[in-house]
């Protein structure tokens, strides 16, 4: 038995209203990979951060042991003194400092004159990166690299403090695949160093894969600790104990109904990058949706996925913007987005946050953004009406809030999408793009969504999955549409489709005939 | 289709009336809170001032003094929650009274061809503001710091350098003039009792009706009691007001003015498109961009407004004054800003209201006047209204902190 480098006992703490916590345990070995499930809602966040002395001494009750000793941190400052790094979901980087300003920002070398010595900083930060297996030169912005690289920067910053306890919330969310495995080989090599890792991740293959022990959170209380190397420690046990309930299919039954007529044609879709004149982001791309279909678009990171449905939606992205939208066999126009709202057709944007919440205004005004006009009587808004449609939405797609009056910022990561999706679902919208819809929220959340997904299909609207997992397209879709370097590179029924043969299909790349320079795959594609 | 996670459970919709109420006022803690504020002033200085403040006489003239500050203030409330600011509002109501006594004093035209004119060069002035932050997409702040050297240089250039007086007799009643004796009265005047009943009337009647109306749809309301007890409370302070002003000089024109304007632009805050879009701009300018709102046009005519209010503005202030000075309606911007933000704006935009703003401008005004009543230096005047200020925002930044907090 090797000791433990971690001890939280019963860890109770609460909010006004609400407790977040009520006697929490985690314990945590030195030197393993500790991975820690839960729904949104259920904690995780609230007890790192209580580790991570963001919630100070004294405002929560229990004890916190590491490294043998009675932990009592006022701030991040004393955890990061103690050895505690944390690495959160929204990356902690200033964009227009360098990679060596980011990684000392807070901890400068300092040399002579208390002046910063650049020359030690640059060398440190190169041999810090080179052990995260990053090749780039110390004096690049940060703003230039992609997630994925963005992401190791985070890991060296946290090397450069001797951390003994790495903690990191959601680290794959943002990645694709490869930078996914190469971030889950690195937390392998550092523990041969001796860093013990917690991870808090929805991705269950990842934590089969990595984790060795896996502390499950559901409503604020410890469910149970499990060995990962039991034979009983299967995906569903787990999926079990998060949602306290057997959950027998990731995906919901289809349900069954007659696809109809085609609804919704783009034809040769065409874009430039809005600041890089040449640069062709999607090229000539066509695809259709029929009613009652639901149709993926699958992408790596950086093939143009959100790119294709924003320079739709309204033209919300990109210049030069060539090419026909037809709905219902309709020529339409789409210059912007009210016009294509009048059209029918609506965009759930991939970063919930920053496109598609007000977090600052309550559930109810965000469900009635889109559709205010529908609310509208001699112009005047009839705000009992609105209540009402926001109190239907919440029962009928179960937003866990007390009140629709509750500030978006405070609901979590899965009530907040299923606030989004109302918010569109009420401007009537027979066409429905869903960027990345279960991003970064928790397993019953999604099948939530999902069945959402579904309910729309048999109502005859049609629905556009754009999605990195291809698990959920294969669960969801009807058919499923490839994208690969601005390309739309096959369409296959998902009768058909494996997951090989779509990757295959995904990283296709573009013959070198043409004059034009190919479109760049962008983040993270790098043989970091 | 058997998905209902049954984790966490829908709260009981019966809550006693206790909690309700704490709920209602932790939910508008921010307007209580400068309610709360406003009436702990009033009753400092009444006490300190040995109630003059409080005096028939004394309360129209804060009336008088500050009405220009809370027309501009209405409009500079909406430029913030849109996520802007707007530094030109000084200078743009000395403009707009200065081509006012250009035309009226010295070319001898009508009074009411001056009020049209300082409106219409006050819109103007707004459509070309709105034009290059929203168009164009210059920061508000740097177009309206060019807008305040602008509009003060073309008073000046209007002016030639020089002030003008008096305004006719008509234009002078707007900012200084009473409706008095219309129905006479002994010793008080009944016309402004009347005035104020049936808008005390009418209150009762809307909020009557709100309240039916929540009723029918099932939202949790203010016990009834509760309910009676606010609106007797506010009738009796509205009265209480009415019947001070009626025994000083009567019902202000100004203040007729002020009214119509706070309550048409309440209503377009809260109750139209245009004014939601404003609060969806100031929260999340991405998401309102994405949910259809046409951000260039609301930007375009969140301008173009707070040039017609300060067109207003102008017309109450040179009507005040009785004239034109080069030098008019220095600071007015940050009377104005300040009124906003003590009134519970939000520094980043989104969050705001009309009447918070106009609670944060009578601060102001109390604050000043009492000062003033108690021989407090204009020095010390500036110190004291500089830390409540300060404090205001204090208070904003402090509240936002604890509710993201509760995660």
């Amino acid at each position: 038995m090797a000791n433990n480098i971690l001890e939280m006992h019963g860890i109770t703490k609460a909010f006004p209203g609400v407790t977040a916590l009520s006697n929490v345990d985690l314990l945590v070995r030195e030197g393993e990979i500790h991975a820690v499930v839960g729904e949104n809602g259920a904690g995780k966040s609230t007890l790192m951060k209580v580790l991570s002395g963001v919630y100070p001494y004294g405002t929560y009750d229990g004890d916190i042991i590491f490294d043998g000793e009675h932990a009592r941190f006022h701030s991040i400052k004393d955890s990061e003194h103690a050895g505690i790094a944390i690495i959160h979901q929204e990356l902690a980087l200033v964009p227009y400092l360098t990679v060596a300003e980011n990684i000392f920002l807070g901890n400068e070398r300092i040399g002579q004159l208390h002046l910063i010595d650049w020359n030690r900083a640059n060398k440190e930060a190169t041999a810090l990166m080179e052990q995260v297996g990053l090749h780039e030169n110390p004096t690049t912005p940060v703003s230039q690299l992609g997630v994925g690289k963005q992401q190791l920067i985070e890991i060296a910053k946290a090397l450069s403090k001797d951390v003994k306890l790495l903690i990191l919330d959601e680290p794959t969310a943002a990645l694709n695949d490869s930078d996914s495995e190469h971030l889950l080989e690195l937390l392998r090599m550092l523990q041969k160093r001796g860093i013990t890792s917690i991870m808090i991740s929805h991705k269950l293959n990842e934590i089969e894969e990595i984790a060795e022990r896996t502390t499950i959170l559901r409503d604020g209380k410890t469910i149970e600790t499990i060995d990962m190397n039991d034979k009983d420690s299967t995906q569903d046990r787990i999926i079990r104990g998060m949602v306290g309930r057997d959950l027998k299919h990731r995906y919901p039954e289809r349900i069954k109904h007659e696809i109809g007529e085609e609804k919704f044609r783009v034809e040769n879709w065409t874009v430039h990058h809005p600041t890089q004149p040449g640069r062709i982001v999607v090229d000539n791309a066509s695809f259709y949706v029929r009613a009652g279909e639901v149709v993926g678009i699958a992408g790596l990171m950086g093939a143009g996925r959100t790119e294709l449905a924003m320079s739709i939606f309204g033209r919300s992205y990109g210049r030069n913007i060539t090419g026909e939208v037809y709905k219902d066999g309709e020529l339409i126009s789409t210059r912007g987005v009210a016009e294509c709202i009048a059209h029918g057709i609506a965009y759930v944007t991939e970063d919930r946050k920053r496109y598609g919440l007000n977090l600052i205004e309550d559930v109810r005004r965000n469900i009635s953004a889109a559709g205010l006009l529908k609310l509208v009587t001699r112009g005047w808004v009839n705000r009992n009406e609105e209540l009402k449609v926001a109190e239907d939405y919440r029962d009928s797609m179960n937003i866990k809030t007390p009140t629709v009056l509750q500030t978006t910022g405070n609901l979590s990561g899965g009530n907040q999408q299923k606030v989004v999706l109302s918010k569109w679902m009420y401007t009537d919208a027979d066409v429905m793009i869903l960027d990345e819809p279960t991003r970064g929220i928790d397993v019953g959340s999604k099948y939530e969504i999902y069945t959402i997904v579904n309910k729309l299909a048999a109502q005859g609207t049609a629905v556009i999955v754009i999605s990195s997992e291809l698990p959920e397209l294969l669960g969801v879709c009807d058919r499923i549409y490839t994208l690969a370097f601005g390309r739309i590179t096959g369409d296959v029924p998902v009768k058909e489709a494996t997951p090989e043969s779509l990757m295959r299909l995904m990283t296709l790349e573009p013959k070198r005939s043409s004059t034009k320079e190919p479109a760049q795959a962008g983040a993270g594609k790098g043989k970091s | 289709m058997t998905a209902q996670a049954s984790t966490g459970g829908a709260p009981s919709k019966l809550r006693g009336p206790l909690a309700t109420l704490r709920e209602l006022f932790l939910r508008n803690l921010r307007q209580s809170g400068i309610f709360i504020a406003f009436v702990a002033i009033v009753a400092l200085f009444a006490i300190l001032t040995d109630g003059t403040l409080l005096s028939p006489g004394n309360i129209t003239n804060i009336v008088l003094q500050f009405s220009y500050i809370l027309v501009l203030a209405i409009g500079m409330v909406i430029v913030i929650i849109g996520g802007h600011i707007d530094l030109s509002v000084g200078s743009l109501a000395a403009l707009a009274g200065a081509v006012s006594a250009v035309l009226v004093i010295k070319h001898g035209m009508p009074w009411w061809v001056g009020v049209l004119a300082a409106i219409a060069v006050g819109v103007l002035a707004g459509a070309w503001q709105g034009f290059w932050v929203a168009y164009v997409g210059i920061p508000a702040f740097i177009t309206t710091l060019a807008g305040m050297l602008l509009f003060r240089g073309l008073t000046y250039s209007v002016l030639e350098n020089i002030s003008l007086s008096p305004f006719p007799k008509p234009y002078q009643n707007i900012g200084n003039g009473f409706v008095n004796g219309l129905l006479g009265g002994n010793g008080y005047d009944l016309f402004t009792l009347v005035i104020f009943g049936v808008a005390v009337l009418g209150y009762w009647f809307a909020q009557f009706r709100a309240r039916r109306a929540a009723i029918s749809y099932k939202q949790t309301v203010a016990p009834f009691g509760l309910f009676v007890v606010k609106l007797v409370v506010v009738g009796a302070v509205v009265m209480w007001f009415a019947w001070q002003l009626a025994h000083a000089r009567g019902l202000p024109i100004v203040l007729i003015i002020l009214g119509v304007l706070i309550i048409g632009y309440t209503l377009i805050t809260t109750r139209t498109v245009f004014g939601r879009h404003v609060y969806a701009i100031g929260g999340n300018l991405t998401a309102a961009t994405l949910s259809g709102v046409k951000v260039k046009w609301v930007n375009f005519r969140i301008m173009l407004n707070m040039g017609f209010l300060t067109g207003v503005a102008g017309v109450l202030f040179s009507a005040r004054t009785n004239g034109a000075q080069p030098g008019a309606g220095n600071l007015f911007e940050l009377d104005a800003i300040a009124a906003s933000f003590i009134g519970g704006a939000a520094v980043t935009g989104g969050v705001g209201r009309v009447v918070g703003a106009m609670v944060g401008g009578l601060i102001m005004a109390t604050l000043s006047n009492g000062m003033q009543l108690m021989g407090i230096g204009l020095p010390m005047q500036q110190v004291v209204k500089g830390v409540v200020l300060l404090l205001a925002v204090a208070f904003d930044v402090y509240n936002k902190r604890r509710a993201g907090a509760v995660r």
